[in-house]
């Protein structure tokens, strides 16, 4: 390792790719539109002076997908799959709209309660029912992956299926609309002239991060992944390990759903976080995680993540139709897949080393 | 003589309780809605869900092989979208058809090619695949179009009365998927192609080293399921006689869930298409049932689906688990 040059370091980083292909995106940008980049700084009546702008907006509105890449990334690195967080962030915004009604309890309803700034539910306890959502379905999950010894991508299909029904049985079919300002604040207040949303992720970044790195719990996963029952033959209780990744992908899943609810001031059980598994699965991967389990960075998936919202934002800046986005965003995959495959890597290696042995990059 | 029965029971199984799940939630529809008992009824999980038994039956060999296959909803999408659109641009639907099917293929071979060459998970390229298929059918066209061609309406809409039964029938289009289900019946049970699936979808490495043609398998499966997709695309369009972008959204979530509740093991090598059709028939009957309640909304599908295929998997796991250890 010692004779590792500082580009090869850089090469074979996690984040190396994932830059990479920022980077990229982000040139793309300053070449096709200059204003791309441009910030200003807004007075907004309600939220007072804060910057505005494109990349604000790649955070702001990329918190969601960056919440479930972290929980995502703990799941995969275990060797598991969590198919459920779209459904997840669905339920959970649900129950956060459900309880902010103003009519909840009330046997007269009329419009003018309904559409009330107000709510009769203290919001501290709206929050802790929105986590407390997330993590019940991370328990359901968990349960089904290390007790019942479900193939995780089936154990979590079923919530994935299912959730979507709860997410509407709670809200009753509709599309619940609320007015309660205060609940607005994560999805669009501002600390500083910076989103909350911001704030948010870094805050759960930084409480995971302290969980994987700091104590052993990291390299437990990464056993978990590697090799579960080796690891349970070395005294790790790897049934805990993997319910621990899934309640803090739930719980991931559950604050994404509070910031989207709160950011579209409505919770819609049918569309709330819509293929957001797989754009998260999606972020993982190009963060450098096996899916098959393994060693892991979460700080290569958030990247994988504001990667995907750039490109998304980008291609909106662009004019390109929101449906249509679809489309380019499977060129994205067709891409990362073509970088990520054997081959690809065997050429990157045989251009960089051109002394040394030959050898695969594994990892 | 028990061992035998024994025998019979752990290897036909899941296919036994799926079609007894069946029965019960037709009989117990029955017995609450008489008007369900009508055979008209039977028919219709037929005609409502015809593409989905389309998909289901591709999905089955792919999730067979050890795959999956995420791009079928997108597919039909798609298909749908751009025939309408030829169809509105004043194409023959003897030249559409056959094209649309030719699309689907391709693209399922394509897909089988990056993930048996590439070495790209089934679960990403198929994403791909998904992503691809219904972005372009909004780039197409991003507000539904209308079919008016007189063929495809012929075909939508002309009944073909049941014989012996009367006020029974059923659409030409309804055919299509008990004839592809049958063509999958002597692909997956009578051929050497399907015989390379099972095989497959039991170990792969081992299937290679018996000189199975695993690669060539591998991508004609997923063609396999793209033409499905197609049909099932073509059927579908036909249905609503409109095509649009946002049509069959989840499906593959449905065709999924169907297949696990047929008996298929998503780790593959296990199971077989017939349980899919059950699987299929209960996810009809268990809307129809909430039809003719009328009361309970439609969320109570997913949930119900998603009952059902936790209790599959729940008897699968035991019943392998029995064999595994008996």
């Amino acid at each position: 390792m010692k004779s590792m040059t500082f580009l090869t370091r850089i090469r074979t980083s996690r984040i190396f790719w994932p830059l990479v292909a920022w980077i990229i995106i982000l040139l793309f940008n300053a070449i096709v539109s200059p204003r791309f980049f441009e910030l200003s700084i807004m007075d907004d009546a309600v939220y007072g002076k804060h910057l505005y702008g494109n990349l604000i907006d790649i955070f702001n509105n990329g918190a969601p997908l960056i919440l479930v890449s972290i929980g995502m990334t703990l799941v995969i690195a275990t060797g598991g799959i969590d198919l459920s967080v779209g459904a997840v962030i669905a339920i959970s915004a649900a129950m956060g709209t459900v309880l902010i009604n103003p009519a909840l309890g009330q046997k007269l309803i009329s419009n003018e309660i309904l559409t009330r700034n107000a709510t009769n539910t203290p919001l501290p306890i709206i929050i802790l029912a929105i986590l407390a959502a997330g993590t019940i379905c991370g328990l359901w999950n968990g349960i089904l992956v290390s007790r019942a010894r479900i193939q995780p991508m089936v154990a979590t299909l079923i919530l994935m299926v299912a959730g979507r029904g709860i997410a509407q049985l709670i809200t009753g079919g509709q599309i619940m609309t609320v007015y309660y300002t205060p609940y607005f604040w994560f999805g669009n207040g501002y600390i500083l002239g910076l989103p909350v949303s911001i704030y948010i992720c870094a805050l759960v970044f930084f409480l995971v991060w302290l969980l994987v790195r700091k104590t052993a719990i990291g390299l437990f996963i990464e056993s978990v992944g590697t090799n579960a029952k080796s690891t349970y033959y070395s005294g790790i209780n790897e049934q805990n390990i993997k319910l621990l990744a899934y309640v803090v992908c739930g719980i991931c899943g559950a604050i994404a759903g509070l910031i989207f609810s709160s950011y579209v001031h409505s919770a819609d059980g049918n569309n709330n976080g819509l293929y957001y598994e797989l754009d998260a699965i999606l972020a993982v991967v190009m963060g450098g995680t096996l899916m098959s389990g393994g060693r892991f960075s979460i700080f290569a998936s958030v990247i994988g993540a504001v990667v995907i919202w750039t490109f998304t934002v980008t291609v909106y800046a662009l004019g390109v139709p929101a449906n249509a986005l679809l489309a380019a965003k499977a060129v994205l995959v067709l891409v990362v897949i073509l970088l990520y495959s054997d081959y690809s890597r065997r050429l990157m290696n045989r251009i960089f080393e051109r002394r040394g042995p030959q050898h695969d990059a594994a990892n | 003589m028990t061992q035998r029965i024994k025998r019979l029971l752990l290897q036909y199984g899941p296919l036994l309780v799926t079609f007894a799940v069946f029965l019960l939630i037709y009989f117990i529809g029955g017995q609450l809605y008489p008007a369900m008992r009508k055979p008209q009824v039977f028919f219709n999980l037929f005609i409502n869900d015809g593409s989905l038994l389309l998909v289901s039956i591709g999905m089955t060999l792919v999730i067979l092989t050890g795959g999956i296959d995420l791009s079928v909803g997108g597919v039909i999408a798609l298909v749908s979208t751009a025939s309408a659109a030829l169809l509105r641009g004043g194409m023959s639907p003897y030249a559409v058809i056959p094209l649309m099917i030719v699309m689907g293929v391709a693209l399922g071979a394509l897909m089988g090619w990056m993930i048996q060459y590439l070495k790209v998970q089934p679960f990403i390229a198929t994403l791909m695949g998904m992503y691809f298929a219904r972005g372009m059918a909004y780039i197409i066209s991003l507000t539904s179009v209308t079919i008016k061609d007189p063929v495809y309406k012929t075909l939508a809409l002309t009944p073909i009365q049941i014989p012996f039964m009367s006020n029974a029938y059923i659409y030409p289009t309804t055919l299509v998927a008990p004839i592809m289900l049958l063509v999958a019946v002597y692909l997956s049970f009578f051929t050497r192609f399907g015989r390379t699936i099972y095989a497959m979808g039991n170990n792969e490495q081992s299937a290679l080293l018996m000189g199975l043609p695993v690669p060539r398998t591998k991508v004609l499966v997923y063609a396999f399921s793209g033409f499905c997709s197609a049909l099932g695309g073509i059927v579908f369009s036909m249905s609503l006689l409109a095509g649009y972008g946002q049509f069959a959204t989840a499906m593959e979530l449905d065709a999924i869930a169907s297949v696990v509740i047929g008996g298929t093991s998503l780790l593959g090598g296990i199971g077989n298409v017939i349980g899919t059709l059950f699987g299929v028939m209960i996810h009809g009957a268990i809307v129809s049932v909430l039809q003719f309640n009328g009361t309970l909304s439609s969320w109570w599908t997913r949930i119900g689906v998603g009952v059902l295929t936790l209790i599959a998997i729940g008897i699968q796991s035991a019943i392998y688990y029995r064999k595994k250890n008996s």
